[in-house]
């Protein structure tokens, strides 16, 4: 057991712990503060698996732009003076039955398939190699998603304001 | 070096990184006291101690022994944790700015950096975006509707002049060809430091970094007069006091940033020709460090003291229809200028 | 760093997609629902992230990249729409958002 090895599971216990609260969880709050230990979870296990950029960019993305638009979304849709949101669940024990069998078919997959293997060693920073094949490999869908990523700030600014009539 | 050497050396690097910033911490508010007296043509605290050296220990002494008031309505767990990731964020920054160069002490060559991350300028970027929560958790967890509006208003305010920071620093990338800051204060080397190769870039990424701060002229989430105090309307005693060490651990952060990217960092120009030994020559960088420092949170200060405040609008205004084209426009002259001059 | 084998990401981000998916299934509120569809993406990107290191490739954490900027958009977009349905309808429970017309 090296040191790899408990950093590991400590990161992988963080990460399933908060994922199932953030579903079961009554308060809306609570599900956003569990979603965001998640996610830091998985920043974790990114840098053990020696993708540093990416750990950064997901803490810079998720943690610092999507969960605070959730946790806008989440103080712009309840009554200010009560602070207690509670949301309910329907359907519980169908959909606990469907996905157990998903679960289990996936898994089976998962553990009996020999994956390949090719563990040649990552370079210290991947941000030049990053940085070379996105410009130079995949630069159609760089292009492309600056063009989605304005197409979505237009439609989001127009989508949410008022009418002026 | 074997690991405990290495354990005991970041121990004694974290000791010592903490102490000068809480110090600093703390005698910056009572420079900033003394400065915006001295602009004001009045006398500041100077009674405690020689001159007032002494006022921040008073100070701290008071806060402690305040009571702790929460109001009825606020969700208590929430409420309590808001000061704690403002400081947590703040401390953790400095992990990353590196003081001086590689010294030799005692047969050990160490780096006066905490942690050199080889990707310590987002690391930084990163961390100043989860700043957001503390002022976003204070204003909303404190159940009156002047905190949730402070709160909101400031955190809008912070994520709008992140992208014009983000890409000033784009700039100094492009020049240094690293993320590491150790790098970065390393490609500046003679006159080249980047406020003199890339001033409009300066300029932005100054402006984002009072933005940042919530310093004037950006403090309308925290202005009295307009918001009886904002976000930590409802925070007394030590709470408060988290929140106000906080913001100043946060402009010390930015000061360091500029300091570190466009200041060049711990270097003074053509120090090697002058043929000191290598702890002179280190003792002085490490001074011009932290007087480019002490420069900047001057500037800091004498700015809070000597402009009005914008109004909220007109804030949002200069960060998205200024600020960011200006930025834009940085990296596209940064990108000429490394062509033409082949750099 | 490979004395874990890749075995134990995958089951990983399986167990993460699950519960996303229950998620979806079984809460009633637009946002919660939100949430679990960026536990999706996420166990997304978990599943690419540990292929790309155990293959010695960085092509995988492009894609990575471009997931993380289309789970961006998409957050920006959805929640500009619930708000914009909660200004209308003052509920965001998604049994009550069931008629097209108001």
């Amino acid at each position: 057991m090296t040191i790899y090895d408990i950093i590991f599971y400590l990161f992988a216990a963080i990460t399933v712990l908060s994922a199932f609260l953030v579903v079961t969880a009554k308060n809306i709050v609570h599900s956003a503060f569990y979603l965001l230990f998640t996610f830091f979870g998985v920043a974790g296990l990114y840098v053990l698996l020696g993708a540093d950029f990416i750990a950064i960019v997901q803490i810079m993305v998720y943690v610092g732009g999507i969960l605070i638009l959730l946790l806008f979304g989440v103080m712009l849709t309840n009554k200010i003076t009560s602070v207690e949101i509670k949301s309910g669940t329907i359907h519980v024990l169908p959909a606990v039955i469907g996905l157990g069998l998903f679960a289990a078919f996936v898994l089976s997959t998962m553990m009996t398939t020999k994956w390949k293997s090719n563990p040649a060693e990552l370079p210290f920073t991947t941000v030049y190699d990053l940085g070379y094949i996105l410009i130079n490999e995949y630069v159609l869908i760089f292009e492309l998603l600056g063009i989605l990523l304005l197409i979505a700030l237009i439609g989001a600014a127009s989508i949410a304001r008022k009418d002026k009539e | 070096m074997n690991i405990w050497e290495i354990i005991i050396i970041t121990v004694i690097k974290i000791g010592a990184i903490l102490t000068i910033m809480l110090l600093t911490v703390s005698y910056l508010v009572y420079f900033e006291r003394r400065i915006s007296a001295w602009i004001q043509s009045r006398l500041g605290p100077n009674r405690v101690g020689w001159e007032g050296i002494l006022q921040p220990f008073a100070d701290v002494f008071k806060l402690l022994l305040k009571e702790d008031i929460s109001p009825v309505a606020a969700n208590k767990f929430i409420h309590g944790l808001a000061p704690f990731i403002a400081v947590f964020v703040a401390f953790s920054t400095y992990a990353v700015i590196p003081i001086g160069p590689d010294v030799t002490i005692f047969g050990y060559s160490i780096q006066l950096v905490v942690a050199d991350v080889n990707i310590g300028v987002l690391y930084v970027l990163a961390l100043t975006s989860l700043g957001v929560y503390g002022l976003t958790f204070a204003g909303w967890s404190s159940g009156s509707k002047y905190s949730l509006l402070g709160g909101i208003r400031s955190s809008a305010q912070m994520i709008s002049y992140e992208v014009s920071m983000g890409f000033s620093v784009g700039g100094v990338l492009l020049m240094a060809g690293s993320l590491s800051p150790i790098a970065i204060v390393e490609a500046q080397y003679g006159w080249m430091w980047n406020a003199i190769v890339q001033p409009i870039g300066f300029i932005t990424f100054t402006v984002a970094a009072f933005a940042e701060t919530n310093r004037l002229p950006f403090d309308l989430p925290e202005a009295e007069p307009e918001l009886v105090g904002g976000y930590h309307t409802e925070y007394s005693s030590m709470k408060f006091a988290g929140f106000f060490l906080a913001e100043y651990a946060n402009m010390i952060i930015a000061a360091g940033m500029i300091v570190t990217l466009y200041l060049g960092g711990w270097q003074v120009p053509y120090i090697d020709k002058l043929g000191l030994g290598e702890i002179v020559t280190a003792l002085m960088q490490v001074g011009s460090f932290f007087v480019k420092m002490g420069a900047i949170l001057f500037f800091f200060i004498w700015v809070r003291w000597s402009i009005p405040r914008f109004r909220y609008d007109q804030l949002m205004n200069l960060g998205w229809k200024v600020m960011f084209p200006l930025s834009l426009i940085n990296i596209v002259w940064v990108a000429a200028l490394i062509m033409i001059f082949n750099l | 760093m490979n004395s874990i084998p890749i075995e134990y990401y995958l089951i990983l981000s399986a167990f993460m997609f699950t519960v996303g998916v229950t998620g979806v299934l079984i809460r009633r509120n637009a946002i919660v629902i939100f949430m679990c569809v960026e536990l999706m993406l996420n166990s997304a990107n978990l599943t690419m992230v540990a292929f790309s290191s155990y293959l010695g490739q960085s092509a995988g954490q492009i894609f990575v990249f471009f997931v993380m900027t289309v789970a961006a958009a998409e957050a920006a977009v959805g929640l500009a729409i619930i708000i914009a349905i909660f200004r209308n309808k003052l509920t965001v429970n998604i049994d009550e958002i069931n008629i097209f017309k108001w």
